[in-house]
């Protein structure tokens, strides 16, 4: 490959590429994303090849990322016409290459028309393989533009602008960030993914990451231009193999093309990035222990008093944003902040990813613009309850978010509004609720899932948690005593002010919002003398 | 080229008092340097602050804003207004207490502090290990002596404290150092059961 060293020679093999491509031979895009790789669309992507090879290479078949909806796995799309089929098996591959199968055009099915997939869209037409596609694609554009016609301050400020929020969780504002480790003292600072993403419930970043690792790779690298950083680093799971594939496939890939390393695309400037694998517990993502993990120290968190993005890994300056925030970043400089802003509402700006599954027709990885209400993910997008029947609670953010009513239901997908009702939208994992959930069982079970996933450290996070555990399992076997919920209360109002890190803070907001809204089932609990 | 400059003076003000401090002291050593007390279990001055049994949090006012925070971590700056004792840090201490005293009812420190601040120690259901784990004798091991004698293995409710029984049974005998420092004698417990089971005889030994 050819290392380019100027915008110019980037946009020449642009052009070359989809040049070759302007022949414009259908292709298939096959979901090899986590859903249907469960289901074997593997198979599906063989029986196609074997089926194209027969008939002559008339048809290219690829497999990709996520595509979205992955209740109806394993699934594929053809263009051109962009038709979808679904639940396909290597019996149905005759029938769709010879156009006798019936798909449905991919706005008209209810699933994808009400979202708006800035991020997760150009899943289905990338080998994540192939730094080709995304390149076909426009991709690294957004860099040779910051590199070259702007200068890092103009990048910082244009995030600024854009009012782009953290998607990790906390929903900080990204420039604010950036801009803290910028001018933090010091000429050794790092920028990092976390691509972490433990809770249970959550599979947005993994889709996206797996699925289009150089968008977020594009976006790391201009975030570093930026900060004045030359040394980056993704933290991601150990135990995704596709995910660490991709990864390093795309980093050797953008190496090699000069994208990322010495002088990227003749400018002058340096870059360099290491992946890292958590160690298996949740608590890795928590921002200050995973710095302790890349540092090779167990994940503890270490109490910020002192902000990471002023001393972060090794006391450095280091600014850690998660992977949609990171894939974020390509776009606001292609298209400008002004763009951007007009996505969203007042406070929360561009689109969110949203991890729909539990109690629902349609569950995925979907993409709404913010302030889209929780009713038409729900309903719109999910399809509703099976059986028809409203829901009884959605709840938000995992382990550490909230519950909501039914009644709530038409509250838009924004950080504040949600913050507010004590439902934050956490990463964005979105769990419908049907009208038999049992309130306490749920608590119980988010309970049950970070005792084991903190790190023990802390006293209201290890014995607090553990004491509202069993509290919450008696009552769930009927053993229920007089004072429970004021136990309960005293319990995670203290865990909730008096941790060390934001997963010991947040840990029982799940139970605090059931008492806040589902106050009688806990009740209900205790026995009446 | 980072210049030397001498450490500026402080002063923050903790329950009224004014207190003169010096820049990277904490919260904690400002106060009891001005007689103040603040309660600790995981404190120790020769190691290094740790932030775990968060009994020393406090309420801190600085630009307007309240907040709380563990005084043993928490850095003193100008103006800062520290309040030792209010209802909220008072409450925090009383359930930290009382989730500590189910493991260790008759720990002597615990009872006297559950004396003042309330706790009943019978207000959770009793757990069976009876390390609170501070971490006072894993990190004087490590960062006093230097031998990492004493650990912790895995992590949540799991979290133990474990003596290593090929430096223990060298290292140990001769020190023992971190049997006063246990607020509820569990070190010394887990010191003499790892002997029985991994060294048994080298002590009897010794001391014929």
């Amino acid at each position: 490959m050819p290392r380019l060293r100027s915008p110019a020679a980037l946009e020449e093999l642009r052009a070359d590429i989809v040049s070759r491509r302007a022949a414009c031979k259908p292709c298939i895009s096959v979901c090899c994303g986590a859903g249907c790789d469960a289901v074997d669309s593997a198979r599906v992507v063989k029986a196609l090849r074997d089926e194209a090879v027969k008939q002559g290479g008339k048809v290219g078949v690829k497999a990709t990322g996520c595509h979205g909806f992955c209740e109806k796995g394993p699934n594929i799309i053809v263009t051109p016409g962009e038709l979808c089929y679904f639940g396909v098996g290597p019996e149905d591959v005759p029938g769709i290459l010879a156009g006798t199968a019936k798909g449905v055009r991919i706005d008209e099915v209810p699933f994808y028309k009400h979202q708006m997939r800035l991020l997760i869209g150009d899943n289905p037409r990338i080998d994540p393989t192939r730094i080709e596609d995304y390149l076909a694609l426009g991709g690294y554009a957004a860099l040779s533009k910051a590199l070259f016609e702007m200068t890092p301050d103009q990048v910082l400020d244009e995030v600024k602008k854009a009012n782009l929020r953290g998607r990790g969780g906390g929903g900080f504002p990204a420039g604010l960030k950036w801009e803290t480790a910028k001018n933090a003292p010091g000429d050794e600072k790092y920028v990092i993914v976390n691509g972490h993403e433990g809770e249970p419930g959550a599979f947005m970043d993994r889709a996206l990451f797996t699925g289009n690792p150089h968008k977020v790779l594009e976006g790391l690298i201009i975030g570093a231009y930026a900060i004045g950083s030359h040394r980056g680093f993704i933290y991601t799971r150990h135990d995704s193999p596709k995910l660490i594939e991709h990864i390093e496939t795309a980093l050797a890939q953008a190496e090699e093309y000069g994208l990322l390393g010495g002088d990227i695309l003749g400018s002058g400037f340096d870059f360099r990035v290491e992946v890292h694998f958590d160690v298996g517990i949740f608590v890795s993502g928590e921002s200050s222990a995973l710095m302790r993990s890349i540092e090779g120290n167990p994940p503890e968190p270490r109490p910020k008093y002192i902000r990471t993005s002023v001393s972060g890994i090794w006391d450095k300056p280091s600014n850690l944003n998660n992977v949609e925030t990171w894939a974020n970043v390509p776009q606001i400089i292609s298209r400008g902040a002004g763009w951007y802003n007009s996505i969203g509402t007042e406070g929360s700006k561009g689109t969110k990813l949203v991890s729909l599954s539990g109690h629902v027709v349609n569950s995925g990885v979907v993409e709404v613009p913010m302030g889209t209400p929780l009713r038409a993910i729900v309903h719109d997008i999910g399809g509703g309850v099976p059986g028809g029947k409203p829901p009884k609670a959605v709840h938000f953010g995992g382990p550490m978010g909230g519950s909501i009513p039914e009644r709530l239901i038409d509250t838009p997908l924004d950080f504040d509004a949600l913050a507010a009702l004590g439902a934050p939208i956490g990463a964005g994992g979105l769990l419908v609720m049907g009208d038999d959930t049992d309130m306490v069982d749920v608590a119980r079970y988010f309970l049950e899932f970070l005792t084991n996933e903190s790190c023990g450290k802390c006293v209201p996070c290890r014995e607090g948690l553990l004491q509202m555990l069993k509290i919450l399992t008696n009552m769930t076997k009927g053993k229920g005593r007089n004072g429970d919920i004021g136990r309960l209360e005293d319990l995670s109002d203290v865990t909730g002010m008096a941790c060390l890190c934001a997963l010991g803070k947040t840990s029982c907001d799940p139970l605090r919002s059931m008492l806040r809204y589902f106050r009688d089932e806990y009740e209900a609990r205790i026995p009446v003398e | 080229m980072k210049r030397e400059s001498p450490l500026s003076e402080i002063v923050l003000q903790i329950d009224g008092k004014a207190v003169k401090a010096t820049e990277g002291m904490t919260v904690l050593q400002a106060a009891r340097s001005a007689a103040i007390s603040i309660p600790t279990l995981c404190h120790h001055e020769k190691l290094e602050p740790y932030g775990g049994c968060r009994l020393c949090m406090v309420e801190v006012e600085a630009r307007g804003r309240k907040n709380y925070v563990v005084s043993c971590l928490y850095p003193v700056a100008r103006d800062l207004v520290v309040r030792t004792r209010s209802e909220k840090v008072d409450k925090v201490r009383r359930v930290i207490l009382e989730e500590l005293l189910a493991h260790a009812p008759h720990s002597p420190d615990l009872v006297r502090l559950a004396q003042e601040y309330g706790a009943d120690k019978d207000r959770f259901e009793k757990e069976s290990s009876f390390c609170i784990l501070c971490g006072l004798c894993v990190r004087y091991c490590a960062e006093v002596k230097e031998k990492n004698a004493v650990g912790f293995v895995d992590n949540g409710v799991r979290r133990k404290i474990r003596f290593v029984p090929e430096i223990a049974s060298n290292e140990c005998w001769d020190c023992q150092e971190c049997f006063a420092l246990c607020p509820t004698s569990y070190a010394q417990a887990t010191y003499f059961l790892t002997e029985a089971l991994a060294f048994p005889g080298r002590r009897i030994s010794w001391t014929r």
